[in-house]
């Protein structure tokens, strides 16, 4: 599917479209229901990140990480593969606890909730893994289905217009019948991001949705976040250690390595003020900060010792 | 010289952790118990999978197990000119012991183990981490409708192995070896009794399904997310399996026939 | 495979399950046995069972018209106590009919026989049968007749 002829309509996108019985079908609860940690009403900060802490397996992989990710745009985190970005992404929804340290989403403490809170505060928040995480199972209409059947009792007619709607705003209303099986990487990650949006979440998270694709395949999913963030109001966080892409779509890019915000800023921003490793990673350097070779002891003297 | 100690401490420290970890995992499970009734669709499914798909091996197994009980219950009564008690011979094994242990073996390596890769191929790619993220509890979704399943499973294929085998050491004794039709029935009508020999059976075999169901669930879902983590899981859920029945199949009996 | 074949399969599965278990408790088991317990209930003493246990057959003419349904020793009488009960269809026994333990075959279990009397009154629950005669123990046999010969 080129990016071309599978053009993304726009008519598609549900918020525009659902009639009002599905809207209140599968309304939100309300989120007052959570009163605001944070004393400044009406911040335009959707996800905050205070001093984090957190270690796996003895090894830390977050030593005091703050950033603040502004509601409607598009936030890209960078940094190296095994930084902890997925972790990170984790984090956030909740399924990790940090050591230290708080993560506020719209407002809520996302670990000082009950579980039945937490999964309340989980329907807002949509997540595409990197493998897409599709139900192997279910074919493509019962994994975008899926959510709406767990948490929405719907007519199923209704229920049938809206996933249709869904699949159409990503461009595989024809796939529909295909099992999981058949769906190339690309497809699989449209049809989870269709299905991440089923429940019209206020943010959706990204992890890694550039690895692995063919670059046309890429330059579609990349339209799509733009596009559907533009188009649904939402938030969206994107993971990801391709430079080129993840700054041709961000607002917003933080680069985060050894645990820590190391900068931050504009794409345009960084690229003059970026610090010697910033510089180093988003230019794609061999060599510099991050040294090419593994601590190792003296080269000479490894070799010789074995004499 | 103290490395065999430390390890030996290791890995008792290990068993103890994991067994911890699967009594919690089973305590989430009973909790989440009412979706079983919520949605009982969730639980016919599983039900197809885990109990249909095994009829076959175990009514094969079954039959054979009876012919073998027959042939071989016969050449031994035979020597004493006992051969009507062939009925209660062939039918007080299979019902107290042979039914459920049989079939608990055979169903670990059938379903068990499949209901264990499934959930470990479901943990290593995300598919259960994608479900929490929905705000889906899988424990709710996915494991409690396949432990109620298996658990139901187990005693209902015990019952159809003990009475296909029951039938097949008819087949031999009476069809092709000559004893009496009527003494093969009423010897065992007279010597099998009710209560203690026909419901400690189905106890046991209760017993069975839940002990197979709870470790195949929580060793998919304790997989370690690789696919050499999985092979491990599924052995494991075999061995294990097998292990546990044997030894609660010498506990039950004791504490059932042990008074006479 | 649609919904509905899976739900017909499993079904099917549970059908044969379930007659499976019917098997085993109405062809295999003696449950026929516990189905009919609407009947009256007589008791014996004996000086001594034997082997008897409860489940046992009673019989009269060498037909089962009952069980034993409970043994206790009574300490007041010195004696065994054995409650059976008789189908309510076997109504006719005349109050004196005495009850023998046997032994069916040289090894076999124990059972009562029920040899029936002449008088008019019939038994009926919670009577007593006066006339016993207790089992056979191969040992005491044997020690009479060595006394016998000895004493001859
Ligand atoms: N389940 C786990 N147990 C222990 N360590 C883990 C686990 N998952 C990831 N890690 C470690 O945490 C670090 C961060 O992982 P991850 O968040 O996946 O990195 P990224 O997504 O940035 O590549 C890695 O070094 C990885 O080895
Ligand atoms: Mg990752």
């Amino acid at each position: 599917m080129t990016p071309h002829r599978g053009r993304l309509r726009l008519a598609g996108f549900v918020r525009r479209e659902t009639p009002p019985s599905a809207r209140a079908g599968i309304a939100h609860r309300p989120v007052q229901r959570f009163p605001p940690i944070d004393t400044q009403p009406h911040n335009d900060t959707l996800v905050e990140i205070r001093d984090l802490h957190f270690s796996r397996g003895g090894r830390p992989i977050f030593k005091g990480l703050s950033l603040k990710i502004p509601r409607g745009s598009i936030t890209a985190i960078m940094g190296p593969s095994g930084t902890g970005k997925t972790t990170l992404l984790k984090l956030i929804g909740g399924q990790l606890k940090p050591e230290r340290g708080q993560i506020l989403v719209d407002g809520v403490d996302v670990h000082r909730q009950g579980l039945a809170d937490l999964y309340r505060l989980r329907r807002r928040m949509g997540m595409l893994f990197q493998s897409g995480a599709l139900l192997t199972d279910l074919s493509v209409f019962e994994n975008v289905a899926f959510p709406l059947r767990e948490h929405c009792k719907l007519p199923e007619r209704l229920l049938r217009t809206l996933v249709l709607m869904k699949l159409e705003s990503v461009g595989l209303r024809g796939a529909r019948d295909l099992m999981p099986s058949e769906l190339s990487g690309g497809m699989a990650r449209r049809v989870a991001l269709a299905r991440a949006i089923a429940l019209d979440p206020m943010m959706i998270m990204y992890d890694e949705p550039f690895t692995g694709l063919d670059p046309i395949t890429m330059g579609v999913i990349v339209s799509l976040i733009k596009r559907l963030n533009d188009a649904l109001g939402l938030t969206s966080i994107l993971v990801s250690h391709d430079v080129q892409e993840a700054s041709s779509i961000a607002d917003y890019l933080y680069l985060i390595s050894d645990g820590q915000v190391v900068d931050a800023g504009t794409p345009d921003e960084l690229e003059t003020i970026a610090s010697e490793w910033s510089h180093q990673f988003l230019k794609g350097l061999p060599d510099g900060p991050v040294p090419f070779h593994y601590p190792a002891p003296d080269y000479l003297t490894d070799l010789t010792e074995g004499r | 010289m103290l490395g065999p100690l430390q390890r030996l401490g290791r890995w008792g420290l290990g068993v103890f952790e994991r067994l911890g970890r699967g009594h919690l995992f089973l305590l989430r499970i009973l909790l989440s118990l009412g979706v079983a009734v919520t949605r009982p669709r969730l639980v016919i499914k599983e039900l197809y999978s885990v109990g249909v798909l095994s009829l076959l091996i175990i009514a094969v197994s079954g039959l054979f197990v009876g012919m073998v009980l027959g042939y071989q219950g016969y050449i031994t009564l035979v020597k004493f000119g006992a051969e009507e008690a062939l009925g209660s011979v062939v039918a007080l094994s299979l019902v107290r012991e042979l039914g459920p242990v049989v079939t608990a073996l055979l169903f670990a390596g059938r379903a068990g183990s499949a209901l264990t890769a499934e959930i470990g191929l479901m943990k290593t790619t995300e598919q259960l981490s994608g479900m929490e993220m929905m705000a889906v509890d899988p424990v709710k979704r996915v494991i409690v409708p396949r432990f109620v399943a298996a658990f139901i499973s187990l005693p209902l294929l015990a019952a159809i192995f003990s009475a296909v085998a029951v039938m097949g050491g008819y087949f031999i004794g009476v069809g092709l070896l000559g004893v009496d039709a009527g003494s093969y029935w009423s010897q065992m009508q007279a010597n099998v009794d009710f209560y203690k020999d026909v419901m400690n059976g189905i106890i046991k075999s209760l017993v069975f399904g839940f002990v197979v169901a709870w470790i195949a669930v929580f060793e998919g879902h304790d997989t370690v997310p690789t696919s050499e983590g999985m092979s491990r899981s599924t052995t494991r859920t075999v061995v294990h399996s097998a292990l546990a029945v044997l030894a609660l199949d010498f506990i039950l009996t004791g504490l059932m026939f042990g008074d006479i | 495979m649609t919904t509905r074949t899976i739900e017909i399969a499993v079904g099917i599965f549970v059908a044969l399950g379930l007659a499976g278990l019917f098997m085993l408790a109405m062809q295999v088991s003696n449950i026929s046995e516990y189905r009919n317990t609407d009947g009256y209930t007589v008791h014996a003493y004996f000086n001594n069972i034997g082997g008897l246990k409860v489940r046992a057959p009673v019989t009269v003419s060498g037909v089962r018209v009952g069980r034993v349904t409970a043994i206790r020793y009574d300490p007041e009488r010195y004696q065994a106590r054995v409650e059976m009960t008789i189908s309510a269809n076997h109504d006719y026994l005349p109050a004196d009919t005495q009850a023998s333990i046997y032994t069916a075959g040289l090894l076999g279990e124990q059972y009562i026989a029920l040899e029936p009397g002449g008088e008019d009154d019939v038994l009926v629950h919670g009577s007593e049968i006066y006339y016993t005669q207790s089992a056979f123990v191969l040992e005491e046999i044997i020690g009479r007749i060595m006394v016998n010969m000895t004493t001859h």
